[in-house]
């Protein structure tokens, strides 16, 4: 019976308990009742991923009203995939949630941070999975606000101004996509997202699809902070609570990329948008400049924070250079870092989590011993660093792997050179952390023997990822086939409907 | 009496790659116990050689050992393939390792080293690397290994903690990590699309139709790229490794990770473009010449350097040219001569860094102009260092002089007389560097007081460590007189097919 | 001229929407940042709305002797962007009153100099 309904409970799990969450308020209940649901909603994740690779797309019509008048909801292998590494990692951070939250997030907001949380998560699940484009606006919206929220709940000041900043950018953002889905609705007359690629693919050329696809891929871009919009990305993450840029860094902008693959694949399709549009040399300049300028501005930081987030903008490159090369490989190659990165930043994130609940701050400095005094946390950190960096039985590598046959394939020498190059940069600002804790003394001042490893509510979760970017690195099984069949079946998907034609 | 019969032939190869973890992990579960942990490490240490032995045994009979571990991408596994190559290079490496545990004990007593279990841990981490690097049955699976044998020695560069250690480490981690993920990666998965396979296959797995300059693009690459080789302009790796605890210096930075770095050249030229069609590629020339600058260049650099360890670091970046000289000669005995090249240099050098070490540890001496008159108090050593100096220059009768024979008939035979030359100018500077500190060291002017020698002043290192160094300058002999089973072994490389007869 | 009369509310919502834009951007203030967003906001929602009209189509009310009617979809859409572009000011004005108690200013360039210079 549930077996039918489980896309509907994707999203419904979350927006049911965030409700819940919010009227009991504050309590330990709270943490185990939102980790539940996060721990459901991965399971329902992973059913719906089998299910598609078993039997290919699920269309569930919301409500019994079928498309394109009702809200259809459709779940391949693509969004179950992105769906899976979404909700898996949010649960994760739910559970580092309970000791981290409580250092940096003041304890009469704890009931918000959850009921927000749970939001977020659902305003993304919805996003991943419906099949009308007006509807995933909404979603974005949902999701957004909660992170705004989210963003704002740190002790720090400053995450006020961010979370502003984050605002207007985001909802500049969403205006944008809205604009371009009225702009596309104009002149198809449907929302619906394969309707819509049908009657597009008939409007060839056309300037009002033109337009909207312009504001679209603007709109999207400012979402997943491709350079040079990436601007508020670096102070939300950094002022964020930690477990938030965990969270957030390891689901919004993945989502954000996959809604730019969604429009580019499914609704213009990649012929439109890369061979008449010209935007793969667009996208593939912008990436590649996104990957240096931002992992230097990573290697030049001093808040660790803030590297990771200047270096969550580099690896968005990553993602978006593999779209632009216009192969299945090389989308398969963004596809996997999407899943591959969430497992690696959200790790490093509740590393440095872990430093900031022992140590109260998270400059580079502040690092300095923590080797010795925190051997696990520093571990973790290192481990998920070498996966960043794309050192061998990593997910990192995987990721690389693929990218860079993507390039040779298509004998793009240079590009493959600049992506290896590119991955020296994190070698630089992750081996100066790593550097700080192993090869430095403890900094006067700070008493040595008080400080000790985290708590194991932050060190189990942390531990997770970490395990699951060696597992990711190792048995590549799971995410090539998923990839393999998404990218496969979005190509496929626009040539049939040439063919129809 | 085989200890491994009644294990089946494939799974040595797992052993191999296995039992240095486990052995890793007991000495941990040991640490607390410094007698009970050296146990182990030399228990493991024994027991891999016997599986070494088994498994060269098995090569001889032409027994097949194959394994797959895990698909890492479709079409792509770690694989290990066993093929005489590999085999001798992990004999080499296994029997030094008991040699070097003996000898560390000695010595990280001697010295009194801190952290000795985390010291002996990762040896025992980087000589499993080293392990699957030798039986690799693909590009990928030897650039897996590769990697995680310059992480595994990082801790080990670094071990003193000292400032000085720190930036040695940084160079070396730096060096290693980007010419291999800037440089070799590139070249396997440039390899793997123009190709679409990685496996090591005799005869190599380029097709004759390839496109040359791509090839010479790639070759570039893969020199470069494997920078453990340490080919000019990328060798500051290796003197910078040398503030690592010596016994490190001595397998790591003389046998294990310099000769994965010439291994894997070795394994490319042979197994990946195949010896024949290495001649076409237009850039082989070029990286042979700038190999051959390497070994004149460092020579005459290891002259200038006061610290004994550093200039034995320097004689082993030109040493280790020689093998990539020999690699891209591109004709059977020069490739047969690098081969030999790998154990015969180990012995040597390895007996040069043992003798380097004992007297850090006897007489805390460093530079060599500190050494006149040493061989009144470290006698067997100042011998050693004499029998492992000859060896390394080359003359009879030491383990040395073969491989050079073979290297310079090479040249001789793929018409590169500027090769012969450069070999001959760098065995006389070779002379110039190592033979005045023994020769200092024994006939050094004393004073007319001093009292006649006698055993009372001598002042040798720990016993451990005499013993290890004793053994290889043996060794150094023994090779010279028995060679024949390594002979052998490499007249089985495809490629080389019996290029070298019967010497000795 | 036909272009400037025939498509007068596309004008419209292209003016109101470089007028919210530049107001977003240019403002010093935040709640006129805000306010910017929301003229912004809104010129999308005259876009939607004006779209759904039908030449000579009445309200969709089903009102015997009528056949043509304007398009209702549109509308609804905007119903739910209007709630969702008030969600956003509401979170937008809270965020300023919340920046009003840390930093005691909502002019933009005098909390810049005091720290958060990324």
């Amino acid at each position: 019976m549930l077996e039918q309904h489980l896309p509907a409970l994707a999203i419904l799990l979350p927006l049911i308990a965030a409700p819940i969450v919010f009227i009991l308020g504050r309590s330990t209940v709270v943490w185990l009742l939102a980790t539940f649901t996060g721990a459901w909603a991965s399971i329902v994740a992973f059913q719906l991923l089998l299910t598609t690779l078993a039997e290919g797309a699920i269309h569930y019509s919301l409500g019994g009203w079928s498309a394109p008048w009702g809200i259809e909801l459709t779940v391949d292998a693509l969004n179950a995939f992105v769906l899976l590494a979404v909700t898996g990692v949010s649960t994760m951070v739910l559970v580092y949630s309970k000791e981290s939250i409580a250092k940096e997030i003041d304890k009469a907001k704890h009931g918000f941070y959850y009921t927000a949380y749970l939001l977020a998560m659902a305003g993304l699940s919805g996003i991943l999975i419906t099949g009308d484009a007006f509807n995933l606006f909404v979603f974005l919206e949902i999701s957004s606000l909660a992170t705004y929220t989210l963003v704002s709940l740190a002790s720090d000041r400053r995450c006020l101004t961010a979370a502003f900043r984050y605002l207007i950018m985001g909802t500049i953002g969403a205006t944008f996509i809205l604009i371009g889905v009225g702009l596309l609705y104009m002149k198809t007359g449907t929302l619906n997202m394969l309707d819509l690629a049908e009657r597009i693919a008939a409007f060839d050329r056309s300037r009002t699809i033109n337009t909207g696809l312009a504001f679209i891929v603007v709109g999207v871009s400012i979402k997943l902070a491709l350079f040079p919009l990436h601007r508020w990305l670096p102070p939300a993450y950094t002022y964020a609570p930690s477990a938030v840029s965990s969270f957030l860094a390891s689901t919004a902008t993945k989502v954000a990329v996959y809604v730019l693959i969604r429009f580019i694949f499914t609704i213009f399709g990649p012929d439109y948008v890369f061979y008449d549009m010209g935007m793969d040399m667009v996208f593939m300049f912008l990436a590649i400049v996104a990957i240096f300028k931002c992992s230097y501005m990573a290697a030049v930081q001093n808040n660790v924070k803030t590297i990771l987030a200047f270096s969550s903008v580099a690896q968005v490159g990553y993602m978006v250079l593999g779209i632009s090369l216009v192969t299945t490989t090389g989308l398969m190659a963004g596809l996997i870092h999407i899943f591959n990165h969430a497992l690696m930043k959200s790790a490093l994130f509740m590393a440095v989590g872990a430093v900031f609940y022992r140590v109260g701050s998270v400059e580079v400095h502040a690092f300095k011993g923590m080797g010795k005094q925190m051997p696990f946390t520093m571990a973790a950190f290192t481990i998920a660093g070498l996966s960043i960096i794309g050192v061998p039985l990593t997910a990192g590598f995987v990721s690389k792997w693929y990218l860079v046959s993507a390039a040779l394939q298509q004998n793009l020498w240079v590009i493959a050179v600049l992506i290896l190059l590119g991955s020296l940069l994190a070698i630089v600002y992750i081996g100066r952390i790593v550097e700080a804790a192993y090869f430095h003394d403890v900094p006067e001042g700070r008493d040595a023997s008080k400080l000790k490893e985290a708590p194991l509510l932050m060190l189990i979760p942390m531990w997770v990822m970490v395990l699951a970017n060696l597992y990711f690195g190792i048995d590549t099984s799971l995410t090539t086939e998923a990839v393999g069949h998404a990218s496969e079946w979005l190509f496929q998907s626009t040539e049939l409907l040439e063919v129809a034609q | 009496m085989n200890l491994w019969q009644f294990v089946e032939p494939s799974m040595l190869v797992n052993l191999a790659i296995v039992v240095p973890v486990i052995g890793a992990l007991l000495l941990i579960a040991a640490g607390n116990y410094p007698n009970l942990r050296e146990s182990v490490t030399l228990a493991t240490a024994a027991l891999l050689f016997t599986i070494v032995l088994v498994i060269t045994d098995n090569t001889f009979n032409a027994v097949a050992m194959e394994t797959t571990w895990v698909a890492l991408f479709p079409g792509l596994s770690l694989t290990f393939v066993v093929e005489p190559l590999g085999v001798l290079f992990a004999l080499v490496a296994s029997f030094l390792w008991i040699i070097t545990t003996l000898y560390a004990i000695g010595y990280m007593r001697g010295h009194k080293e801190d952290n000795q279990t985390r010291f002996f841990f990762c040896f025992a981490i980087a000589i499993s690397s080293v392990m699957a690097i030798c039986f690799s049955g693909n590009l990928l699976t030897l650039f897996v290994f590769y990697e995680l044998l310059t992480l595994s020695t990082y801790p080990l560069v670094t071990h003193a903690g000292t400032e000085a250690a720190k930036k040695g480490g940084r160079t070396y981690l730096g060096i290693l990590l980007s010419t291999s993920i800037a440089f070799l990666l590139l070249a396997v998965m440039g390899t793997w699309a123009v190709t679409g396979t990685l496996d090591f296959q005799p005869g190599g797995i380029v097709a004759d139709t390839e496109n040359k300059s791509l090839l010479a693009v790639l070759l570039v690459l893969f020199c470069y790229g494997i920078g453990k080789a340490a080919i000019m302009p990328f060798h500051r790796w290796l003197p910078a490794a040398m503030v690592a605890p010596t016994p490190v210096s001595a397998l790591l930075h003389a046998v294990a990770v310099v000769k994965a770095g010439v291994f894997s050249i070795l394994k490319v030229a042979i197994y990946i473009f195949g010896i024949d069609r290495l001649k076409e590629i237009p850039t082989a020339d070029v990286m042979l010449y700038i190999g051959a600058a390497t070994v004149l260049i460092s020579s005459s650099i290891a002259m200038t350097k006061d610290n004994l360890k550093a200039r034995l670091a320097y004689s082993t970046v030109s040493q280790l040219s020689y093998i990539v000289v020999g690699a891209l000669l591109a004709t059977p005995i020069a490739a047969a001569g690098a081969a030999l090249h790998i154990a015969t240099h180990a012995v040597g050098k390895i007996t040069l860094f043992f003798c380097a070490g004992a007297i850090m540890v006897a007489k805390h001496k460093k530079n060599v102009s500190e050494m006149a008159g040493l061989g009144r108090v470290m006698p067997i050593t100042m011998t050693a260092f004499a029998i492992g100096a000859i060896s390394i220059i080359g003359l009879p009768p030491m383990a040395g002089t073969w491989s050079k024979w073979f290297l310079t008939i090479g040249a001789l035979e793929a018409d590169k007389l500027i090769i012969v030359v450069t070999l001959m100018i760098s065995s006389l500077l070779n002379i110039a560097y190592l033979l005045p500190i023994p020769i200092k060291a024994f006939f050094a002017k004393q004073a007319p007081s001093a009292e006649p020698w006698s055993w009372a002043e001598v002042q040798e290192a720990p016993l451990p460590s005499v013993i290890a160094l004793t053994v290889t300058s043996a060794g150094c002999l023994a090779l010279f007189f028995f060679p024949q089973p390594l002979v052998d072994l490499i007249n089985l490389i495809p490629g080389i097919n019996g290029a070298i007869n019967g010497v000795g | 001229m036909s272009v400037i009369v025939d498509y007068y509310n596309y004008w419209i919502v292209v003016f109101l929407m470089m007028a919210g834009f530049y107001v977003v951007i240019s403002a010093n203030n935040l709640v006129k940042k805000v306010v910017g967003l929301n003229i912004f906001q809104t010129s999308v929602f005259m876009l939607y709305i004006s779209m759904g009209k039908v030449s000579g189509g009445t309200a969709p009310i089903i009102i015997e002797g009528v056949t043509q009617y304007s398009n209702p979809l549109p509308h609804v859409l905007i119903l739910t962007a209007i709630v969702v572009g008030v969600a956003t000011t509401a979170v937008g004005l809270s965020l300023v009153i919340r920046i009003k108690h840390a930093y005691g200013t909502v002019e933009e360039n005098e909390f810049q100099n005091e720290d958060d210079a990324i």
